[in-house]
C-alpha cells in the first residue's frame, strides 16, 4: 500500500535528521542559503551546456556521505518524485532537432543535449532539497525560516502542521483500513465514499483544532507562540558558507571540465 | 503540476519567489490584525488535514485510474482566502522538502499558481460572489466546480508562461496550451464537485464550520474585496516590474539590443580604456553569467553550432566523464573516512 510507504518515509527522513554529523551541526540558516544559491547556479546553466553542470555533483555528495545520509532513501525519492520536468522535457529532442555534435559517427542532436541538461538539472536540485531536510530537523529549519524574518505567523503554521502531520496521518491511517475491511476488491473507492471519508476526516479535524485550543488555553496560551532559538553561527558555520559559494562560483565560470578533457586528451594522444 | 527548479530560469524562479514572500508577508499582516487565536491551531490541523486527505485515494469514473484531492478551494472556503492562502503555502513547503515536489526555487512559483489564483481570485470573485446570496447545496456545486476550474486553469497557464519565459522546453506554445488546460480542466471538475460535496457534507453534520468561517470572519464587507483587487494588481505590477529588471541585467538579451543599436556587439564608448576594464571585472564578477532565455541571440548562433569543432566537445564529454569520476572516488572516500572515525 502506497500509504504506508508515504507515511513511513516521512518519518524516515524526519529521524535522518537527528543524527549529529558536521553537516546536521551546522546552522540551518547557512545550510538553507547554501542550497538555495547551490540551486540557483545549477538551473543558469545554458540549456546545451550539459558538461559544466558535472562538477556541481560534489555537493550532494558531499551533504550525503558528510551527513552519513542512505544514498538508496534519496535515490528512491528522486526517482519516484513528481516526473513533470521530464514529462515536458522529454519533447526537446522532438521539437529540437538541430545537430550540435557527431560523436563515433553518430549525430547528436540539440533537443537530446537539453534534455539530458534538464535531468541533469533534475537531480541536481532535487536530491539537494532532499538532503537538506534529511540533514536538518524540521524545527532547525523553522527557526532558519524565523530568523530569516519570513511572518511569524507562517513560520507557526510550519510548526503546527508538522507537529500535527504524524497524528493526523495515523487517524487517516485507521479510517482507510477501517474501509478497506468492509469492502471487497476495488469497492469502497468510488467517489461517494470518497467524499464521505474526506468529510469525516475534516470534521474529526476541526474537532481536534477546538481541543487543542482548549489545552492551549489551560496552559496559558495568550495568543503569542515563543520559539526557543538553539543554534548560533559559529566559524565552521561562515568557513562552509564561503568554501562552497567560491567553489561554485569556480565550477560556473570557469570550464573545468573543457580544461580537464583537453588535458586528458593531450596525454592520451 | 507542480513546477520543478528543472524546467526554470533563476530570473523567472526569483521574480515568484519574491511575488509569493509578498503575499505571504501580506497574508500575515492582514491575519494579524484581527487574529482570531482560535485559528491558529485551526490552521496546523487543517493543513495536516489536506496531507492526509491526499493519502485517501478515489477512482476517477470512467477511467479507472485513481486521484486524490489538491484541496486548495477547500481551505478557502473553510478558513477564508488569507488564512486558506497561508495554510496552502505551508502546505506546498512541506511538499517541496520531504517529497521534493517541485523544489526549492520552484516553491515560490508553486505557491503562487496554487495558492494565488484560488484565494485571491476565484474564492473572492467567483466562489463568494456566487454563494453570497443564499447558500443552498446547489449553489455550492456550481459556485465550487466554476471556482475551482477557474483557479486551476489560471495555475496551469502561469505554469506555461513560466517555462516559456525560463527557456528550458522547446515545446511550443500552442501544443503546450494544448497538454495542459484540457488535463487542467478535467481535474478542476472533478476537484470542483469533491469540494462541493465535502461541503455540502459537513454542512449536515456540523453545519457551523462551514457556514461560521465561511471567510466571513476574515473578509467581512465587499469593501475590503476591492482591496484585495487592488493589491493583487499591485502585486502584478510589482512582479512585472521586478522580471524586467531581471531581464534588462541580463547580458545575452543587453548584448543582442546593443547589437541592435550599433550594428556591432560593442558599444563604442568601449574604446575608453576604464569602462572597458570595468565591463571586463563585471564580465569577470558577474555571479550568473549568459545563461540562456529563448531570446533570437540564442537563434543566431544556431547555425555556427555544428561547426563547433568536435575537438571542444568531445573535450567536453571527456572532462565531465573524468569529474564525475573524481567526484565518485570523493563520496567513496567520505564514507570509508566516516567509517573509519566511527571505529575510532
Amino acid at each position: 500500500m502506497t500509504f504506508d510507504s508515504e507515511y513511513f518515509n516521512i518519518g524516515y527522513l524526519d529521524s535522518l535528521s537527528y543524527k549529529d554529523t558536521f553537516v546536521h551541526r551546522l546552522d540551518p540558516r547557512v545550510k538553507l542559503l547554501v542550497s538555495f544559491v547551490f540551486i540557483l547556479f545549477v538551473v543558469s546553466f545554458p540549456k546545451y551546456d550539459l558538461s559544466g553542470l558535472m562538477p556541481f555533483f560534489i555537493y550532494p555528495v558531499f551533504l550525503l556521505t558528510a551527513g552519513d545520509i542512505p544514498l538508496r532513501v534519496i535515490a528512491k525519492k528522486v526517482i519516484f518524485v513528481s516526473p513533470f520536468a521530464l514529462f515536458i522535457g522529454i519533447f526537446n529532442p522532438l521539437f529540437d532537432t538541430s545537430v550540435l555534435l557527431t560523436l563515433f559517427g553518430i549525430p547528436i542532436t540539440g533537443g537530446w543535449i537539453s534534455f539530458l541538461s534538464i535531468i541533469v538539472k533534475f537531480i541536481l536540485t532535487v536530491s539537494t532539497a532532499l538532503l537538506l531536510i534529511a540533514a536538518t530537523s524540521f524545527l532547525g529549519l523553522c527557526e532558519a525560516l524565523e530568523r530569516l524574518k519570513l511572518p511569524r505567523v507562517f513560520v507557526i503554521q510550519l510548526l503546527f502542521l508538522y507537529r500535527y502531520l504524524f497524528v493526523l496521518l495515523e487517524e487517516t491511517f485507521r479510517m482507510l483500513r477501517a474501509k478497506d475491511a468492509r469492502s471487497f476488491g476495488k469497492r469502497g473507492s468510488e467517489i461517494k465514499t470518497f467524499k464521505r471519508l474526506i468529510s469525516i476526516l475534516l470534521v474529526r479535524t476541526v474537532e481536534r483544532a477546538e481541543r487543542i485550543y482548549q489545552a492551549m488555553l489551560s496552559r496559558g496560551f495568550r495568543g503569542e507562540i515563543r520559539m526557543l532559538r538553539r543554534h548560533t553561527l559559529r566559524v565552521q558555520d561562515f568557513l562552509f558558507a564561503l568554501f562552497s559559494v567560491s567553489l561554485f562560483y569556480v565550477f560556473r565560470h570557469y570550464n573545468i571540465v573543457s580544461i580537464l578533457g583537453e588535458t586528458l586528451g593531450r596525454t592520451l594522444r | 503540476m507542480h513546477m520543478a527548479d528543472a524546467l526554470l530560469s533563476p530570473a523567472v524562479g526569483g521574480t515568484f519567489w519574491a511575488g509569493s514572500i509578498g503575499a505571504i508577508a501580506y497574508a500575515s499582516r492582514k491575519l494579524r490584525e484581527n487574529l482570531d487565536d482560535r485559528l491558529i491551531p485551526l490552521m496546523g490541523v487543517l493543513g495536516a488535514f489536506i496531507f492526509a486527505g491526499q493519502m485517501i485515494n478515489f477512482t476517477i469514473p470512467g477511467t479507472g485510474s485513481s486521484g486524490h484531492i489538491g484541496g486548495g478551494m477547500l481551505l478557502a472556503v473553510l478558513l477564508g482566502p488569507y488564512a486558506g492562502f497561508l495554510v496552502i503555502a505551508s502546505v506546498l513547503t512541506i511538499q517541496a522538502l520531504f517529497f521534493a515536489d517541485g523544489g526549492l526555487l520552484a516553491l515560490g512559483a508553486n505557491i503562487w499558481n496554487l495558492g494565488i489564483y484560488p484565494c485571491f481570485i476565484a474564492y473572492p470573485l467567483i466562489y463568494r460572489a456566487i454563494v453570497r446570496n443564499g447558500n443552498t447545496p446547489r449553489r455550492t456545486i456550481i459556485a465550487s466546480v466554476l471556482s475551482v476550474v477557474i483557479g486551476l486553469q489560471f495555475g496551469a497557464f502561469s505554469v506555461i508562461l513560466q517555462t516559456k519565459i525560463s527557456g528550458i522546453t522547446e515545446l511550443p506554445f500552442g501544443t503546450f496550451l494544448m497538454l495542459m488546460l484540457p488535463i487542467h480542466l478535467a481535474i478542476g471538475m472533478v476537484e470542483g464537485f469533491i469540494t462541493a460535496g465535502v461541503v455540502n457534507y459537513v454542512r449536515t453534520l456540523r453545519p457551523d464550520i462551514v457556514e461560521n468561517s465561511e471567510g466571513i470572519k476574515v473578509l467581512s464587507s465587499g469593501s475590503s474585496m476591492k482591496k484585495i483587487v487592488i493589491v493583487f494588481s499591485v502585486f502584478a505590477i510589482l512582479t512585472g516590474g521586478i522580471f524586467s529588471w531581471f531581464a534588462s541585467t541580463y547580458p545575452d538579451g543587453l548584448e543582442w539590443s546593443i547589437e541592435k543599436i550599433y550594428g556591432k556587439s560593442e558599444v563604442p564608448e568601449r574604446q575608453n580604456p576604464i569602462s572597458g576594464i570595468v565591463s571586463k571585472i563585471q564580465k569577470k564578477t558577474a555571479i550568473l553569467p549568459d545563461y540562456s532565455l529563448p531570446s533570437t541571440s540564442k537563434e543566431e548562433e544556431k547555425p555556427s553550432w555544428p561547426a563547433v569543432d568536435t575537438i571542444t566537445s568531445l573535450s567536453g564529454l571527456l572532462g565531465g566523464i573524468m569529474v564525475l569520476v573524481v567526484v565518485v572516488i570523493f563520496g567513496i572516500g567520505m564514507r570509508v573516512l566516516r567509517k573509519k572515525m566511527r571505529k575510532t
